[in-house]
């Protein structure tokens, strides 16, 4: 289980999360909404390490992870993706997820200079992967072109195949549907089920509330760098001050 | 690069003492064998970590000295002096690699420039060690058993088996998850810490294996001049190394070796052509043509060119 206690993140004077605390539950669909600068991201950046939080703790499977580095939060198997679209743009669709398998290969500097009969046998194992990665997320016809090269849309899907080829038991997603059609945002909805059924915990942040409530088990409402609600999408929908600080306030503004 | 092509090319290079006409051309292929290792040993860092080195002629001067000294002063023999001087280069590799852990782009430059700096201060002023500016002459030429390698057909294999030594680590290393992990950290940091590349242990290792090998040009260097003095830290060298990588092709593994050949002989070739003013106006027009021309360098041009004439259904070519 991922646990966020008291987490805390300000930046000078500016409190941008203040006391957040939730649990995902190992094998959830858990959304965290809120309107903008509501700490949404701020809280995963805390969480995977790319800030360092002013107090609170986050930890998974009761140990620490507040205070590592990124990449040992990601050995830890708690990977994430980024809210502005982020692949190895020069590389291409292969390299992109041969990259991202990273800890799912082991040689280390002399064995690569050795260039025993095991590395070449590793790294056909890591290739194989690395497609079937691809063809999980649809890409399977995009494998040679160069990602920077991709429509928006399937930049996004490069990204969730990096991310999962890094072999996460929990899945962080900033804005996985941000910037994508109906019918991407549909695929994108599809695959994350298909990704929890493989056992992993899905954590999103996510503005489209058709997708939210769609596919969220949990729902945790964040405003103003504190949670003020928390529930299954129903009672979210429902919830008073939820429609108060988010929901009639993007309606009046829309 | 196609199969056939590197066995050319590698049947020419071996057979080059052969076939050229003098003493003096043999001695232009020594001198671009040194630069091709240092731009290998530049492009490790530069071309696939993104992160510049400006003082890249510190690691080569560190080995130089190093292993002038080791058997000048205690008349070690040779091959126990490279190791030691390579070793010591990329010892000084990882104080660097270390220092600039947080610091990249510009300020990793900066680090490198005054590291260059600060060394080069030594070798003059250390005079009971390393004579000053007036230098180390009589630097002895390897040996290899009972055979001594003081002739420059001996010396030029020495420096063929330095290039294909580095190549081979460096054509190793890219093509390895640890290429890859050097990549994702010039492509994108943020998203490679992510999948768990771990940002300090890539560039310290990039920046050691960089450094000892530029280590190893400055140990080839000292013992074919024989005299090592503190012009080994002259920047021109680096700049010449950098032009090298980035007009063959950064980031690939023929493209400074392109670039170290190429960079090697034409200042020689102009100097044959004409006098010393319009040698380096010509350069330097040259130079910003190349540039101009050829962004990405010589070696992502002519691979895209070869790509484009041969294409495949699966892979069309990169738009240049």
């Amino acid at each position: 289980m991922l646990a966020v206690r008291d987490l805390a993140v300000r930046f000078g004077g500016v409190t941008a999360l203040e006391s957040v605390s939730f649990d995902v539950r190992v094998g959830s669909i858990t959304s965290v909404i809120g309107p903008n600068g509501a700490g949404k991201t701020t809280a995963f950046n805390a969480i995977t390490g790319y800030l360092r939080p002013s107090g609170g703790r986050v930890t998974y499977d009761g140990a620490a992870l507040t205070g590592l580095r990124p990449s040992a939060i990601a050995r830890r198997g708690v990977v994430r993706t980024f809210q502005k679209t982020s692949v190895f743009p020069a590389l291409s669709v292969e390299d992109n997820v041969l990259t991202g398998l990273h800890l799912r290969s082991t040689a280390g500097f002399f064995a690569v200079l050795a260039a025993r009969r095991r590395l070449a046998a590793e790294e056909r194992a890591l290739a194989a992967e690395a497609a079937a990665i691809i063809d999980f997320v649809g890409l399977g016809h995009r494998r040679r072109e160069v990602a920077s090269a991709l429509p928006y849309g399937e930049q996004r899907l490069v990204e969730l195949a990096v991310a999962l080829a890094a072999r996460p038991r929990v899945l962080l997603l900033d804005e996985p549907g941000a910037g994508m059609t109906g019918s991407e945002k549909t695929v994108v909805s599809g695959l994350i089920r298909r990704i929890r059924e493989q056992g992993v915990t899905v954590l999103l942040v996510e503005h489209d509330m058709r997708m939210v409530m769609g596919i969220s088990d949990t729902v945790i409402v964040l405003n103003g760098g504190r949670v003020i609600a928390e529930g299954a999408p129903a009672a979210i929908q429902a919830h008073p001050e939820v429609i108060r600080a988010y929901l009639g306030a993007s309606a009046a503004s829309a | 690069m196609t199969r056939a092509g590197g066995f050319i090319l590698a049947a020419a290079a071996l057979t080059l003492p052969l076939w050229l006409p003098s003493a003096y051309h043999l001695h232009v292929a020594i001198m671009a064998g040194i630069f091709a290792v240092l731009a290998m040993s530049l492009n490790l860092l530069l071309g696939y970590t993104g992160q510049l080195s400006l003082g890249h002629t510190a690691f080569f001067g560190i080995g130089a000295y190093t292993s002038a000294l080791l058997t000048l002063k205690l008349e070690w023999s040779f091959w126990p002096a490279l190791a030691t001087a390579a070793a010591l280069a990329g010892a000084a590799g990882f104080l660097i690699g270390r220092l600039a852990l947080k610091l990249r782009g510009a300020y990793f430059v900066l680090v490198t420039i005054s590291f260059a700096g600060v060394i080069a201060l030594v070798s003059v002023n250390w005079i009971e060690l390393t004579n000053g500016p007036l230098g180390l002459p009589g630097v002895p030429a390897p040996e290899l058993g009972s055979w001594s390698l003081r002739t420059k057909t001996a010396y030029y294999y020495l420096v063929l088996a330095s290039v294909g030594l580095s190549y081979l680590v460096c054509r190793r290393l890219v093509r390895s998850r640890i290429g890859r992990a050097l990549v994702a950290l010039r492509e994108n940091e943020p998203l490679a810490e992510s999948v768990g590349v771990d940002v300090t242990h890539y560039l310290v290792l990039a920046t050691v294996v960089s450094a000892a090998m530029a280590g190893l040009g400055g140990v080839l260097y000292a013992h074919y001049t024989r005299f090592v003095s503190p012009e080994v830290f002259l920047f021109t060298y680096t700049v010449t190394m950098v032009i090298m990588v980035v007009a063959g092709g950064k980031g690939t593994l023929a493209g400074p070796l392109v670039g170290a050949v190429l960079f090697t002989v034409l200042p020689e070739a102009l100097r044959a052509a004409t006098s010393w003013q319009w040698q380096m106006l010509a350069y330097g027009v040259l130079l910003v043509l190349l540039v101009f021309f050829l962004p990405r360098g010589i070696v992502p041009r002519l691979s895209a060119v070869v790509a484009a004439r041969r294409p495949e259904p699966a892979a069309p070519a990169p738009r240049a």
